[in-house]
């Protein structure tokens, strides 16, 4: 066989930055998507070729970017978007993974998906219109999935003259509605994504704007430290038993840490039993490592002879996340059967799984306004609500806004399987 | 130290997640080996999961007959090798018993005849999960492609009614007779691949390194000569140097004029090239929505 010779690729220090888009049809948004990937040299020739005459046989007089992402049939033949869609590109510094999502209130669903992984969210304004109802959902999705840096693009700036005044309006105008929101880094960069002003390279029509281009701002947000590095919990995957003579007694406890930093020698409680012993080893394939931390896939080994398994948690002896059957969650509703209140739901929190009733509908909240209606108890696909549930089995949670893997939770519906709702815990 | 990932191991780390949910969830799980790179990705991500225990899933290989021979070579090693357990579904013997036709004329290809042996074998061998090492990179209808992907009782894909998947909760819970296709390395792009199979060292198949062959070109993409393809008086063989971007049949797997011969230019080439490793692909080429209705039918 070829043996490789250990090659020195360029990118290694390259870290993954996952964000997300949301909008609809006219707010510029494949264009913007397009003009990234355009611009960082991401699309191919035959890809690009292949756009170029689709937009041609449709007598389309420019090139539609929107076709690289909206792969499927039925959204070429409607010109909708109607799925999370994934893009790449990347640039030296980084790596980027788009989920890019329709925007229409129809597909909040979709927005909250491609929300739930990424670190950025760009919302896209567009400078003629200023804050729009959608500008609010998006944000409020934003907020309430907690992505940890927001960037507000006011975009088609070419068409209000490149104008300071237009810009300050809908920053200020942003800004207080923000207020009330529960987001940390918001940013603002005028842009036009058609001419290229300020997404790659500065804009020479806005002298006034002393901040960064967005591809600038992408590549340097700080994210490293994105994921929860203080209360450890290691949800437990799978248990590795080799059962060769070489292993005998081997038992290894396999799966991602979902928070805080692990180290060998450390005195840690298992969930349920809750048991204290010490962390013996921390291995890869590669053999021992000192620590471990987020979003490190490795394998435990402790000193004492207990028994776990999947769905068991391994945390530190003094920094225990809650454990109850009783747990409150925001949710958004994904199905079209609306949510049965009294209604018996599968659940999936970490590598848990466990039946639940819905005890309770606490309100509805307006996805536009963040009103809260407390009357309204008929939630229905797209819906956000604060719901009640009791659980089979206790889950160990955390509060979303602590950790975003041990706060969050997916309702699954027990006749056809299908994912139902997303929860974070409150 | 840094408590950060890069891209590389933040991407295998996810993988090797999805890998071990899947031993998790399902019973019977089996890996779709095509010899590619990307399978052999998954074999190797498989292999790191699981250790020191044994891959607890066989490979299933999907034997058209019109391999090229140093693909089989390489699949047989590293079966061996890494002491893996391998089933063929053969497409000559699903021929040979009538139950499905072969295409007929210059442009034939046994590449719609897979997706008949492959739902078939997966029924035979009751497999409830089958990896697959789609990228969403790849092509327009995989960019939508789910990590755990539904198939109803036919192996039929349904785009619109696909689970939503977030945070790192996965659904695979499925009625009788319906299976899953997962996917656990979408989220590579083929330039990750080749810098993660160069640092890790992966051993690979000669096909993917430069060397002369006979070759001719047909609709702008070169064909290797095999006695699998029927050419046209016009199309003249040629020696060239050549390797391939991807691997697939003899019959559809279009080759690179390239002189890379070890990893290092290839990830030059590949961080270099202009037109997509599947641009070589005439089975992407029959219509525009053709990854899509193949993988409607049940296709990989």
């Amino acid at each position: 066989m070829t043996k490789n010779k250990s090659t020195d690729p360029t990118d290694t220090s390259v870290e993954l930055l996952r964000f997300t888009t949301a909008g609809s049809v006219d707010d510029g948004k494949s264009t913007l998507i397009g003009r990234l990937l355009y611009d960082s040299k991401s699309i191919f020739q035959d890809q690009y070729a292949a756009i170029e005459e689709v937009s041609k046989r449709r007598g389309e007089e420019e090139v539609n970017f929107a076709l690289l992402t909206d792969g499927l049939k039925a959204e070429r033949e409607q010109g909708i978007t109607i799925d999370v869609a994934y893009r790449y590109f990347s640039t030296p510094k980084r790596k980027f993974i788009i989920a890019d999502t329709p925007g229409h209130i129809q597909y909040t669903r979709n927005m909250v998906t491609g929300a739930s992984t990424a670190n950025v969210a760009l919302v896209l304004v567009d400078a003629r219109q200023g804050v729009l109802e959608q500008t609010r959902r998006h944000a409020i999705i934003a907020s309430l999935l907690q992505i940890p840096h927001l960037v507000i693009c006011i975009n088609k700036m070419d068409l209000v003259d490149y104008s300071e005044e237009v810009y300050n309006t809908i920053q200020n105008e942003f800004e207080n509605f923000a207020g009330k929101l529960d987001v940390h880094d918001v940013s603002f960069i005028p842009i036009s994504a058609l001419r290229g002003d300020n997404v790659v390279e500065r804009s020479k029509h806005m002298p006034w704007y002393q901040g960064t281009t967005l591809l600038y701002y992408l590549e340097n947000v700080h994210i490293a430290s994105d994921h929860n590095f203080i209360d450890c919990r290691f949800p437990v995957q799978y248990v590795v038993r080799p059962y060769s003579d070489d292993y005998h007694d081997y038992r290894g406890y396999a799966g991602r840490v979902a928070g805080g930093i692990f180290k060998k020698g450390d005195e840690v409680m298992l969930l349920p039993s809750g048991f204290t012993t010490k962390i013996s080893k921390i291995e890869t394939y590669s053999g021992e490592i000192e620590e471990a931390f987020p979003p490190m896939s490795v394998t435990m080994h402790i000193d004492d002879d207990y028994d776990i398994s999947r769905g068991d948690m391994i945390v530190r002896v003094n920094n225990v996340p809650r454990q109850e059957q009783d747990v409150d969650l925001m949710i958004c509703w994904f199905h079209e059967k609306p949510l049965q209140e009294r209604g018996k739901y599968i659940l999936r929190h970490t590598t848990r799984e466990a039946r639940c009733i819905i005890k309770e509908v606490r309100y509805r909240m307006d996805v536009n306004t963040l009103h809260r209606d407390a009357d309204s108890k008929q939630i229905g696909m797209n819906d956000i609500a604060r719901i009640s549930i009791r659980s089979t089995l206790p889950l160990f949670t955390d509060a979303y806004n602590k950790n975003r893997i041990t706060g969050s939770i997916i309702l699954i519906d027990e006749g056809t399987n299908e994912t139902v709702a997303a929860g974070m815990v409150i | 130290m840094k408590y950060y990932l890069n891209h590389l191991e933040e991407l295998e780390s996810e993988s090797i997640y999805i890998l071990r949910e899947v031993a998790a969830q399902f019973e019977n799980p089996v890996l779709l080996f095509s010899g590619g790179k990307d399978s052999i990705l998954m074999v190797y991500l498989a292999i790191k999961a699981f250790h020191p225990a044994r891959v607890p899933f066989p490979l299933l290989h999907i034997d058209t007959g019109h391999n090229f021979p140093e693909a089989i070579t390489y699949r047989d090693w590293l079966v061996e090798h890494y002491n893996l357990r391998l089933h063929v579904g053969s497409v000559q013997k699903a021929i040979d018993e009538g139950k499905v036709t072969e295409e007929k004329g210059y442009n034939a290809s046994r590449n719609g005849l897979q997706t008949y042996v492959l739902l078939d074998e997966l029924e035979k061998g009751k497999y409830d999960a089958a990896l697959g090492g789609g990228r969403r990179d790849e092509e327009k209808a995989r960019a939508k492609e789910r990590f755990f992907s539904h198939r109803d009782e036919f192996g039929q894909w349904d785009p619109k009614k696909q689970r939503p998947e977030l945070w790192n909760l996965f659904n695979g819970r499925k009625n009788f007779g319906e299976h899953f296709r997962v996917f656990p390395i979408s989220n590579w792009t083929e330039l990750d691949v080749w810098n993660y199979l160069a640092i890790e060292e992966v051993p690979l198949p000669s096909l993917y390194f430069a060397h002369k062959r006979n070759v001719f070109e047909r609709d702008g993409v070169l064909l290797p000569e095999s006695e699998f393809i029927a050419r046209r008086p016009e199309e003249k063989l040629n020696e060239e140097l050549i390797r391939c971007r991807t691997i697939g049949d003899m019959t559809c797997t279009g080759l690179w004029r390239s002189e890379a011969s070890d990893l290092a230019q290839i990830i030059e080439e590949v961080a270099t090239s202009r037109i997509t490793e599947r641009g070589g692909r005439s089975d992407d080429k029959r219509s525009e929505t053709s990854m899509e209705d193949r993988k409607k039918q049940g296709y990989f």
